[in-house]
């Protein structure tokens, strides 16, 4: 397993309700935890990986997907069974949809 | 231009596909569900840690309240995309803790979404020992009048310790994707080979541990369609009216004599088909293909 | 056998043919062969050098044959040069190790493409070339002539008459080249009948028959479980969808099989409906009888569909969908691969299919290193046919999307859809591809690539579309493959500004642009979720071989 940290300045998103669970963690699937975070401009994120030596992918995956969506003022968790790329921005889509009710 | 049933087909939520936190967000009344401890609140396993592998926020189980048709019930789903379902120490404790507050709060009915392979051997004791505590928990909180309805419908079935919790409920709902046995199929041809039982063919997993076969025995109570929706009417049909009995050593001997001469009457069989055929069914070849309704009516009209 | 003529002779393959005739006569072989005295057949009609033509097709197999030319003696049959579509079964390498074959012309080779690697590698086989279905046909009457052909049909009568059924594939094109040049047609059938349900092969061209002990095995190649599909699969093809389909309104075409386009498939009742879009797209089809199709044509959103060969448990469907299937007189299916690879070259404008890797230049390969395996009907489909004439909406609308408002021809669509990243986290986007080594490994005259990066004209990713079409430039081509490209290295290695300004200009879009929200994105979408949804869909008519199903 590979734990990896980050953090992104982003432009900030309100919650809807508390926190936002998506995804499982099965073979090729990984699940995300969204919830309000203590920088109102920042996000924050850690990742717990069963595939080793992908750090630079996530990163440039998490960073890709700050720079286009607001999600400052959140932290996020992640366990991942070795989704790719793919499915990681498919599911980073769909858990800041239910943290934001659907307004973003 | 589609028909009802093409209509139907797409309109279809599977309960054998959908995670558990979807189920539990159809088959209960929309809106009602309150999860207990919540995964902002959880930690993963600490012994998948150990063995580094990523855990899930809820260890694979969610519990909470919720209500069923306006009646108050709680819930217990577990997730079987995660480790197969299997129950750990965490995933265990929040299972046996619900039950206990079912004991206590005495609420309309614990829905259990069964899902799980039975034991997560990774956390070895700790997994034996919470499946343990489950199976006694089931009994305080039936004691205690509260219904534990089991609803079997997904991939992975109720195999090995969540076989026998599962036999321990008040009643099991299956769909015809569920399965409920105890040793798994991959385990039996394992160790007896595959003359004893071909764990690829299946048709013949599902012939035996499957819940057309389930229903036609009497081991499930509701044959239901896989769907959100037939879960949950199914749930609510069996507990209509329904009042949980004490528990009674005259009713569990004589569950026991009719299981004993069951296991008599059907020694040497290898195949539901011959159990069907036992039972009276007419062209047991067509139990697989016929759907739901129409093997509803079937065992109507079967000898007692 | 291919001995200059003599002065004067002019009918030596006629002689030659009477020749082999007799031998098996004199041995008192009837036409009708006993299937314990196939061995002597095949040692007395077949000469050492002959070139043979054995049906491997792509589905269907001769097997028993194939097996008892394995156990010929290889110091009475040997040097035999064999012309084949497909290396599928063990037996058709072991004829190559046992000295029995000596050179191969083929076109496809996938479930043996290790073993070929191997076989070349060591010199125990020399490959004339390998080819496209198309190509290989067009050869066996030019200059790839069987001598001898061992076929595979369902049935014969008392005659010789032969009925091929669903699954008639390579037979025609097989059997009419061996017949009419002096060749030897020997077919093995699954069960002699009194009265065939019609005659596919008239009893004069076929010279032997054998009642295998077998029937004779066929590959569901083409039956994909519903649930199997991925979430982001149904994000490309709802992409696909809106962004392809619908904008150059595409009536006919062919999928190449794979789970991405059986999403497509199951979002035609559902999300391509939703859109406006039955009756207006995928109406008219070369194509296998997919059965993810089923709901689609249940939906009426589908009026014709010819087919290279049958599948597995669909002939009662078929059969029973008579307006949309090509079907005898009988009620059976008819398929022909001959055709329906002509069909899907001219008569289509659109391929779509998937690969395992994509250069720069948008070049495609399945080639993967340490095994041959060859192209198939898909360079057939997925190339833009020179040959074309006819006009068609979409193919005016991609000709001028390349050639400009005066550009003097069509284009046919050509699509490669792919996830960037594979099994284990291989990149499918990638600046070599492995057919480069694996000339050099195998001593090839080129790379074996499936499409040429020239023919394709939109890459579909998780990522968005790249429309090729309107990329004027090379330098605007790769930027656009690298814009959907993803977080492969290729696609990390961009240039953000130029891709930006492509995805300005359209050349590059993404789901949001194409106003996709991907929560949509997930399995709810498909028509049909499991096997058994198939099934129901049919109304009970489609029958999934064991292997699909869990009851």
């Amino acid at each position: 397993m590979e734990n990896l940290e980050f953090r992104f300045t982003a432009q900030p998103v309100k919650p809807a309700a508390g926190a936002a669970l998506c995804g499982v963690v099965g073979s090729g699937n990984l699940e995300i935890l969204i919830r309000p975070g203590d920088e109102a401009d920042a996000c924050t994120v850690v990742v717990k990986t069963s595939a080793r030596g992908f750090g630079k992918i996530w990163e440039a995956v998490i960073a890709e997907f700050a720079s286009r969506h607001p999600v400052g003022g959140t932290r996020i968790a992640i366990n991942d069974m070795g989704a790719t790329p793919a499915v990681v921005s498919l599911r980073l889509g769909q858990a800041l949809g239910d943290y934001t009710g659907g307004a973003q | 231009m589609n028909t009802p049933v093409h209509t139907s087909l797409v309109l279809r939520h599977s309960y054998f596909e959908a995670t558990a936190r979807s189920r539990v967000a159809q088959v209960l009344d929309a809106g009602s569900f309150r999860e207990f401890l919540p995964p902002e609140v959880a930690q993963p396993s600490p012994h998948l840690a150990i063995l580094d592998i990523p855990g899930a926020f809820d260890d694979g189980v969610i519990i909470g309240s919720a209500a069923l048709d306006g009646k108050p019930v709680l819930v217990i789903a577990q997730e079987g995309q995660f480790m197969g379902g299997a129950v750990g120490e965490i995933h265990g404790a929040k299972i046996v803790g619900l039950l206990r507050r079912a004991a206590l709060e005495k609420p309309a009915a614990v829905i259990f979404m069964v899902d799980s392979g039975g034991v997560r051997l990774h956390e070895a004791n700790a997994g034996l020992i919470a499946i343990s505590e489950i199976m006694r928990a089931v009994l305080d909180a039936r004691a205690a009048g509260v219904p534990v309805l089991a609803l079997v419908g997904g991939s992975c079935g109720a195999f090995g310790g969540m076989g026998i919790v599962s036999r321990l409920c008040s009643a099991i709902i299956m769909s015809e994707e569920g399965r409920l046995a105890l040793s798994g199929p991959e385990v039996i041809e394992t160790v007896a080979g595959v003359e004893e039982f071909d764990s690829k063919d299946r048709a013949l997993v599902w012939r035996v541990t499957g819940g057309k076969h389930r229903y036609l025995t009497g081991d499930c109570a509701e044959l239901v369609e896989d769907d959100a929706a037939g879960f949950r009417q199914g749930a609510i049909d069996v507990l209509a009216g329904r009042t949980e009995p004490l528990p009674s050593s005259t009713v569990l001997r004589a569950e026991q004599e009719r299981l004993s001469s069951r296991r008599q009457r059907f020694a040497g069989m290898r195949d539901g088909l011959e159990v069907w055929a036992a039972l009276g069914v007419p062209d047991p070849g067509q139990v697989s293909l016929i759907d739901r309704d129409s093997l509803v009516a079937l065992k109507k009209g079967l000898p007692a | 056998m291919n001995a200059p003529h003599s002065p004067g002779a002019w009918d030596t393959r006629r002689q030659g043919r009477m020749r082999r005739i007799e031998r098996a006569a004199s041995l008192g072989v009837a036409r009708q062969v006993p299937a314990s005295r196939i061995g002597e057949l095949l040692e007395a009609v077949i000469e050492p050098g002959d070139r043979v033509c054995l049906e491997g097709n792509n589905q269907k197999q001769a097997d028993f044959l194939s097996e008892a030319l394995a156990d010929c003696n290889p110091e009475r049959l040997h040097d035999l040069h064999m012309v084949q579509s497909v290396l599928a079964l063990p037996s058709h390498v072991d004829l190559f190790e046992r000295g029995i074959a000596s050179k191969l012309d083929f076109s496809f080779s996938g479930p043996q493409g290790s073993r070929l690697a191997r076989l070349v590698q060591d010199r125990q086989i020399e490959i004339g070339a390998i080819h496209t279905y198309l190509e290989l046909f067009g050869r066996y009457f030019v200059d790839l002539t069987p001598n001898v052909c061992l076929i595979a049909a369902q049935s014969a009568d008392a005659a010789g008459n032969l009925y091929t059924g669903p699954n008639t594939e390579d037979t025609p094109a097989i059997v009419e080249a061996t017949a009419f040049k002096g060749g030897i047609v020997i077919a093995q059938v699954n069960e002699l009948v009194d009265k065939l349900p019609r005659v596919d092969v008239p009893a004069d061209w076929v010279d032997f028959y054998v009642l295998a002990p077998r029937p004779n095995y066929i590959e569901p190649l083409f039956t994909r479980d519903p649930a199997q599909i991925t979430d982001v699969q149904v994000l490309m093809a709802m992409m696909a969808l809106k962004g392809i389909y619908a904008e150059y309104g595409v009536k006919r075409l062919n999928h190449g099989i794979g789970f991405d386009t059986a999403a497509i498939e199951l979002l035609l009742p559902t999300y391509a409906t939703e859109l406006g879009l039955k009756g207006k797209i995928c109406t008219h089809w070369a194509l296998n009888p997919h059965p993810t199709l089923i709901p689609a044509i249940e939906s009426g959103c589908v009026e014709s569909i010819h087919s290279f060969g049958s599948e597995v448990g669909m002939e009662n469907y078929i059969a029973a969908r008579s307006d949309v299937f090509f079907t005898g007189a009988d009620g059976s299916m008819r398929s022909n691969r001959a055709f329906s690879q002509t069909a899907g070259l001219y008569a289509c404008d659109m391929f779509i299919g998937s690969t395992l890797q994509i250069d720069l230049a948008g070049n495609s390969s399945t080639a993967t290193l340490g095994r041959i395996t060859g192209f198939g009907g898909a360079p057939n489909m997925g190339s833009d046919p020179h040959g074309r004439r006819h006009a068609s909406p979409a193919w005016l609308k991609a000709g001028r999307e390349a050639g400009g408002p005066d550009a003097i021809r069509g284009r046919k669509l050509v699509m490669q859809m792919v996830e960037t990243f594979r099994e284990h986290m291989a990149p499918v986007f990638v600046e070599e591809l492995d057919a480069w080594k694996l000339k050099e490994s195998m001593s090839m005259d080129l790379p074996p690539i499936m499409i040429y990066g020239d023919d394709v004209t939109h890459i579909v990713t998780e990522e968005g579309i790249a429309n090729l079409l309107l990329c004027r430039t090379p330098e605007e081509r790769e930027q656009a493959i690298r814009g959907v490209a993803g977080f492969t290295p290729v696609g990390m290695a961009r240039d953000r500004k130029m891709v930006e300004q492509l995805r300005q200009r359209g050349i590059i879009r993404r789901a949001e642009d194409l106003g996709i929200d991907p929560r949509r994105a997930n399995r709810d979408l498909l028509a049909a979720r499991s096997v058994k949804d198939l099934v129901r869909w049919s109304g009970g008519l489609y029958a999934p071989p064991a292997r699909f199903r869990n009851w």
